[in-house]
């Protein structure tokens, strides 16, 4: 699961409010080279949540990222591949997402995240 | 008993005629569904609005109950490689089999794609409010008791409940939330899952539809039908489905 991924989910238990960003346990982590795409990278940078993707890739061992992004940033080509990297290189393989709020984990196998919740989540 | 009924209902559609896109199959698992006339009609009906969605220049596709991974597949290829660079892709799965396969299948293809084991968009749809710009969705339609809805493994690629509307039922709100103002939704139904029930609902909701492709099902329970419903009103016209030709 590539960090893109993580940005987008939340948890979903029934109650929880304050679902985002889901905390990253890591057993296992994999980088997969992918190409670079900067138009790809300029249209993901408008979508993402930035500090999530920061702090996502800290837990994953990736601090290169700067804390805060300004637009003249996507001119940069170094920048760009640091975002490329930490977006879409460094793959959660085994692990878990954790729920701010309740501690809920999520577990994700084989690079896959399983949102289904229990019946008494719903 | 039913399930047997569902079953044969399956061999039925399978003999209709179709065209496929060139996506080779280089996993599959007893416990997902394999590419069928409903997916081929889907993909077909993309492949038939080509032009269209290529116009149309979307930044964020997905699909929900992806199976084999068949669909989304195709839609990054029909999108383009060149254009797939500016195409965000995320596929949806309740049976963790599927998303293993789609994986697979996506990966053969050269898609980057995410993958998420949830219910319809459950756990995704904070983020992805209002940046969907094309869903596609070839859902479980098959009328069935209510009780077979969301088993696990293959039962859930085909029960679809009362008038085979159940998960349908439960996409739409899901859609209308995820849609962007410009999104499509393109999705397969049957006759007996009352498309044209379905169109008046999303219209009042702001969505225009139109029907893309429609073949029969040679069974008693009408056409399989594969329409889209666009957000905004392009096709500022409501067609259902009642003429049965292949
Ligand atoms: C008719 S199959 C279509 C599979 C594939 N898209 C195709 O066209 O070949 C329906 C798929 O939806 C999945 N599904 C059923 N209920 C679902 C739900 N509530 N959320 C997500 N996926 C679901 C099934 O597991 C199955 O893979």
């Amino acid at each position: 699961m590539r960090l893109l991924t993580h940005n987008m989910l939340s948890s979903n238990i029934k109650g929880v409010t304050n679902g985002f960003p889901l905390a990253l346990e890591v057993t296992k982590l994999v980088t997969k080279p992918v190409d670079f795409n900067p138009d790809f990278l300029k249209n993901m940078l408008l979508k993402v949540e930035w500090k999530a993707l920061v702090e996502a890739s800290r837990a994953m061992g990736y601090a290169e990222l700067p804390e805060q992004t300004e637009p003249s940033m996507v001119e940069s080509e170094e920048f760009l591949r640091k975002f490329h990297h930490a977006l879409l290189e460094l793959h959660l393989e085994e692990g878990s997402l954790v729920c701010p709020q309740t501690g809920r984990k999520f577990p994700v196998c084989k690079g896959i995240p399983n949102m289904l919740l229990h019946e008494d989540e719903v | 008993m039913s399930r047997h009924s569902s079953l044969e209902f399956r061999e039925d559609i399978r003999k209709m005629p179709y065209r496929t896109a060139q996506i080779r199959l280089v996993a599959s698992h007893p416990e997902v569904y394999e590419p069928c006339d409903d997916s081929f009609l889907l993909v077909d009906a993309l492949l038939s609005d080509q032009a269209n969605l290529l116009h149309h220049q979307p930044r964020v596709c997905v699909e929900v109950g992806c199976g084999s991974g068949y669909v989304i597949t195709s839609l990054a290829l029909i999108l383009g490689k060149q254009e797939s660079g500016g195409v965000y892709y995320m596929a949806t799965d309740i049976n963790p089999h599927a998303v293993s396969v789609a994986r697979e299948t996506l990966n053969a293809h050269g898609i980057d794609a995410d993958l998420v084991i949830t219910d319809v968009a459950s756990g995704l749809d904070k983020r992805l409010e209002k940046l969907v710009d094309v869903m596609v969705v070839n859902p479980p339609y098959v009328p069935t008791p209510e009780e077979e809805v969301g088993c696990d493994g293959i039962t859930a690629s085909w029960a679809g409940g009362e008038d085979g509307r159940s998960v349908i039922d439960k996409i739409l709100p899901v859609a209308d939330k995820l849609l962007s103002d410009r999104g499509w939704l393109y999705m397969v139904t049957l006759t007996a899952n009352n498309p044209s029930e379905i169109c008046l609902q999303m219209r009042r909701k702001g969505y225009a539809s139109r029907i893309v492709l429609q073949r029969s099902t040679e069974d008693g329970q009408g056409s399989m039908i594969g329409s889209l419903l666009s957000q905004f009103p392009r096709f500022p016209f409501l067609t259902h489905g009642d003429s049965k030709k292949n």
